[in-house]
C-alpha cells in the first residue's frame, strides 16, 4: 500500500514536470490549421503541433481540395480554422472578403526570428508569413541529352529543337511533357508561358483582359510546339502524372514544380540510373531574358473571425513549425525561405529560376477569373480545331462574362 | 382514409422535402437572378519575397460594407441565364446571322461552353439509356434461362457493375484504357495502330464514356427485368410454344408487352440519372473532350473565385432540361393511368 502510494506519487511528479514544458510559452489557446498537403507542409503542421499540450489544443486538416472550402469556413463566426496556409492565388479570396487579419502586432511580438522579406504586405499591413518558394521549371535528362548530341536548353525554342533530335536519333517518341491538364494546370502553363514575353494580363489598372495580342499568339504557338513533342494523352496530364512518366523514364525534358524536386530525387519510384542523371534547371525563357514561369509563395494566415488569444497562439504555433530544428531536419522537401536553409539539387530549379529575375504570380482579385478562363478554353487550340486567335478571343469572352458577374468589371 | 390521417401520415416526410429540397431550390432560384455587388479597386502595394510591385486589390472594408446593406448582390434578373456562359442569347443572335452554312452555325455554336456541355449531355443520354434498356433486358433473358446453380454465382457478377463506385470503376478503366493500359494495348494490337490513344480524341473519348456509362448502369436495368421476368404469365408463355411460337416470337410478343411498366420505369430514372453525368468525366479526366451540365456546375464552385451565381442558373437549365426530357413519359403516363381509371 505504501508502495503503491509511493509509485503514484512518482508517476504524478514525472507527469507534472513534463507537462509544464509543453505549450512553447502559451498558456491557452485553441489551434486549427487549414493547408494543401504536401511533404513541405506537413512538416510546418508536425512543428506546430509540438505546442501543443496545457490548455493549448493543436489540429489540422491538410486537403488537396482546401481552396475550394477556406472561404466558407473562415466566414463563419467564429471561423472553424484559426490559420489558412495560402499562396499567392488562394491568399486572394481571402484578402477580398476580409478574412484574415492583419498580422503587424503578432509580428512586433513574438515574429523575432522572422526575415523581412517573409511578411507579405497588403497595403504596408503585413497579411501573410511566407515559409516557402515554389515556381515550374525544367528538368532534363543529361544522359539522353548527351546521347542525342544537345546541349542544355536555356530558352524554350532550344527545347523544341533538342526534342526533335532526341525524336530523330530514335531515343524517345515523347521526349517532353508539362503539366497540361484541361483546367488549372493549363490555364497556369499559359500563364507562365505569357510571363516569358513580358506583357501584362489587363490594361493597366483595370480589370480589363488583353492577352489577344501578339504575345498571346506566341505563347499559344510555343505550347502548341511542346505538346507536339508530347504524348497524345497531354490534355490529362496533371502533375502526378507527369512526375510518373518521369520517374517512369518516358520523358527527357519536363516543366514539373520545384516542389517535386524531393520525391523525383529520392530512391523511391525510379531506378538509380534515371535519378543519378536527372538535373534540375532554371525555367526556359521564351523571348527576351524572362523566364517563362511564375513565383510562388507559400505562407500562413490567421483567420479574423477568431478570438485575440487563439490567433496569439496560431501565431506562435506556426512561428514554431517554421523554426530553425523544422528546417533543417526537412531541408530538401522545399524551397525554404529561412536562414538556415541550405540549397540542394533539389532546390536548384528554383533559384534559379528567381535569380534569373522571374515574376510572382500576379496576386490580382480577378487572376483567378481569367486562370478559369484559359483552363477551361485552351484545349480546342492544343487539339488543332481552332486558331490561336479565336481561342484567346473565346478566353477574353468567357473572362469578361465571369468579370462582370462577380462584379470587377 | 381520411385527409387528416393522411396529412398526418405524410407530415414527417413533407417537412423533410420542403426544409432538404424545396428551400434549397428557392435558395438556388433568388441566388441565380443577383450578381455580385461592384468590387471596390484600390491600387496598393505589395511586398514580398521577391520584391514589391504596385498591384489591384479589393478595399475589403468598403466592399463589406455593401455587403452589409445588401447581402445577397445586385439584382440581375434573367441576366446570368442568357450570358455568354448560359444560354447565350447575344453570341448565339451574331453566329446565325453571320452563318455561312448551317454547319458553320452549329460549329460556332459547340464553341460555346453551354451549348458544348449539353450536345454531350444530350447524346449521352440518348445513346446511353436505350442501350441500357436493351442490354438490360438481354442480360435479364440470359440469365433466366441459367440452371440454378449458375444463377447466384452470376447475378452477382453482373451487379458488380453497379456496385463499384462510379467514381472508382472509371478511374481504374481510365488507366485500363491508357496507351499502356491493358486495353489500350490490346485495342492499339487488334486493329494495328500503334499510336490509337483512347484519350486523344473527343469521338473516342466520347465512345469510351459512352460504353463506361453503359456498362455502369446496365446492372439496374437487369436487375428490375429479371424480377418482371419471374411474373411472366406461365399459361400464355405456354400457349404461344403449343402454337409454335418461336423463342423469339415469344419474346417479342408475350415477355416484352408484359414488361412495358418497367421499360417505362427504368427509361424514367435513366433518363433522369444520365442528364446529370459527371462522375465519368472526372475519373476518365475528359474534361478536354467531353463536358456536360454538371461537369460545368462544379466548374463554377471549384478554383479561387466561386461562382455560386453562375452555377445557380445552370443548375436550373439542368432542372429545366430534365422537365423537357421527361414530358413524353409523364404524358405516356397519365394516359394510361386515365384509361385504367375508366
Amino acid at each position: 500500500m505504501f508502495l503503491k502510494k509511493i509509485a503514484l506519487a512518482g508517476t504524478m511528479s514525472v507527469l507534472a514536470g513534463t507537462a509544464a514544458y509543453a505549450g512553447c510559452g502559451l498558456t491557452s489557446g485553441n489551434v486549427n490549421i487549414l493547408g494543401n498537403d504536401f511533404a513541405a507542409i506537413q512538416a510546418v503542421v508536425a512543428g506546430a503541433t509540438e505546442c501543443a499540450g496545457d490548455g493549448v489544443s493543436v489540429a489540422s486538416n491538410l486537403t488537396t481540395e482546401h481552396r475550394d472550402f477556406q472561404v466558407a469556413a473562415l466566414t463563419a463566426n467564429p471561423a472553424q480554422y484559426t490559420s489558412s496556409i495560402v499562396a499567392n492565388s488562394s491568399i486572394v479570396p481571402l484578402l477580398n472578403a476580409g478574412l484574415i487579419r492583419s498580422l503587424d502586432d503578432l509580428v512586433a511580438k513574438h515574429g523575432q526570428n522572422l526575415q523581412p522579406h517573409q511578411l507579405i504586405t497588403i497595403d504596408g499591413k503585413v497579411m501573410a508569413v511566407a515559409f516557402m518558394a515554389n515556381a515550374q521549371h525544367l528538368y532534363y535528362r543529361s544522359d539522353i541529352l548527351e546521347a542525342a548530341g544537345v546541349e542544355a536548353p536555356s530558352s524554350y525554342a532550344e527545347v523544341v529543337a533538342a526534342a526533335e533530335k532526341i525524336r530523330a536519333a530514335g531515343l524517345m517518341d515523347h521526349p517532353v511533357a508539362l503539366n497540361t491538364k484541361t483546367g488549372w494546370n493549363l490555364g497556369e502553363e499559359f500563364i507562365n508561358m505569357y510571363m516569358g514575353t513580358g506583357a501584362g494580363f489587363f490594361k493597366a489598372g483595370t480589370a480589363e483582359v488583353a492577352i489577344n495580342n501578339a504575345s498571346g499568339v506566341e505563347a499559344l504557338n510555343m505550347l502548341k510546339a511542346l505538346t507536339e513533342l508530347s504524348n497524345p494523352d497531354f490534355l490529362t496530364f496533371d502533375s502526378n502524372a507527369t512526375a510518373a512518366l518521369w520517374e517512369g523514364g518516358q520523358l527527357a525534358i519536363a516543366t514539373m514544380w520545384g516542389s517535386r524536386g524531393a520525391s523525383i530525387l529520392d530512391d523511391e519510384g525510379s531506378t538509380a540510373e534515371i535519378v543519378a542523371a536527372t538535373v534540375l534547371t532554371g525555367a526556359p525563357t521564351l523571348s527576351g531574358d524572362k523566364p517563362a514561369s511564375t513565383l510562388w509563395w507559400d505562407g500562413f494566415t490567421i483567420a479574423t473571425n477568431i478570438s485575440d488569444e487563439d490567433a496569439e497562439a496560431t501565431f506562435v504555433a506556426l512561428v514554431n513549425g517554421i523554426s530553425d530544428d523544422v528546417v533543417m531536419a526537412n531541408n530538401d522537401k522545399a524551397v525554404w525561405l529561412s536562414s538556415v536553409y541550405e540549397p540542394s539539387a533539389a532546390s536548384a530549379g528554383v533559384a534559379a529560376t528567381a535569380a534569373a529575375g522571374a515574376s510572382p504570380y500576379p496576386m490580382l482579385p480577378y487572376m483567378g477569373l481569367l486562370h478559369t478562363a484559359l483552363g477551361d478554353e485552351l484545349s480546342d487550340f492544343l487539339q488543332g480545331t481552332e486558331s490561336a486567335a479565336q481561342a484567346l478571343a473565346d478566353v477574353e469572352a468567357a473572362y469578361t462574362t465571369a468579370a462582370k458577374e462577380q462584379g470587377f468589371l | 382514409m381520411r385527409h387528416r390521417t393522411f396529412i398526418w401520415f405524410i407530415l414527417p416526410s413533407l417537412a423533410a422535402m420542403i426544409i432538404f429540397i424545396a428551400l434549397p431550390l428557392v435558395s438556388v432560384v433568388t441566388q441565380s437572378l443577383h450578381i455580385e455587388h461592384q468590387q471596390v479597386l484600390v491600387i496598393t502595394e505589395n511586398c514580398g519575397p521577391f520584391g514589391c510591385q504596385q498591384e489591384t486589390s479589393v478595399d475589403a472594408a468598403a466592399t463589406a460594407v455593401l455587403r452589409a446593406e445588401k447581402p445577397l448582390g445586385r439584382f440581375n434578373g434573367l441576366g446570368t441565364y442568357f450570358d455568354r456562359g448560359h444560354l447565350a442569347s447575344k453570341e448565339v443572335s451574331i453566329a446565325w446571322a453571320n452563318r455561312a452554312s448551317f454547319r458553320g452555325f452549329l460549329s460556332d455554336l459547340y464553341n460555346l461552353p453551354f451549348y458544348k456541355a449539353l450536345a454531350f449531355t444530350l447524346s449521352y443520354t440518348f445513346l446511353v439509356t436505350p442501350l441500357v434498356i436493351m442490354l438490360g433486358l438481354l442480360i435479364a433473358l440470359g440469365v433466366n434461362r441459367l440452371t440454378p446453380a449458375l444463377k447466384g454465382p452470376t447475378i452477382f457478377v453482373s451487379l458488380l457493375p453497379m456496385i463499384v463506385t462510379p467514381l472508382i470503376g472509371s478511374l481504374i478503366l481510365f488507366w485500363m484504357i491508357d496507351a499502356q493500359g491493358i486495353i489500350g494495348k490490346t485495342l492499339q494490337w487488334l486493329l494495328d495502330d500503334p499510336v490509337l490513344s483512347l484519350k486523344a480524341s473527343p469521338g473516342l473519348t466520347w465512345a469510351t464514356l459512352f460504353v463506361y456509362g453503359v456498362w455502369h448502369s446496365a446492372p439496374f436495368a437487369f436487375i428490375v427485368f429479371y424480377a418482371g421476368l419471374q411474373t411472366v404469365n406461365t399459361d400464355t408463355l405456354e400457349a404461344a410454344q403449343i402454337d409454335g411460337a418461336t423463342r423469339f416470337q415469344q419474346v417479342r410478343y408475350v415477355v416484352i408487352p408484359h414488361l412495358m411498366p418497367l421499360v417505362v420505369f427504368i427509361a424514367l430514372i435513366q433518363l433522369m440519372d444520365n442528364f446529370r453525368v459527371f462522375e465519368p468525366i472526372i475519373g476518365f479526366s475528359a474534361q478536354a473532350n467531353a463536358t456536360s451540365l454538371s461537369y460545368i456546375i462544379f466548374n463554377d464552385l471549384r478554383g479561387d473565385v466561386i461562382r455560386f451565381n453562375s452555377a445557380a442558373a445552370t443548375s436550373l437549365l439542368t432542372v429545366l432540361g430534365v422537365a423537357i426530357l421527361l414530358t413524353p413519359v409523364l404524358i405516356r403516363t397519365w394516359r394510361d393511368f386515365k384509361r385504367k381509371v375508366v
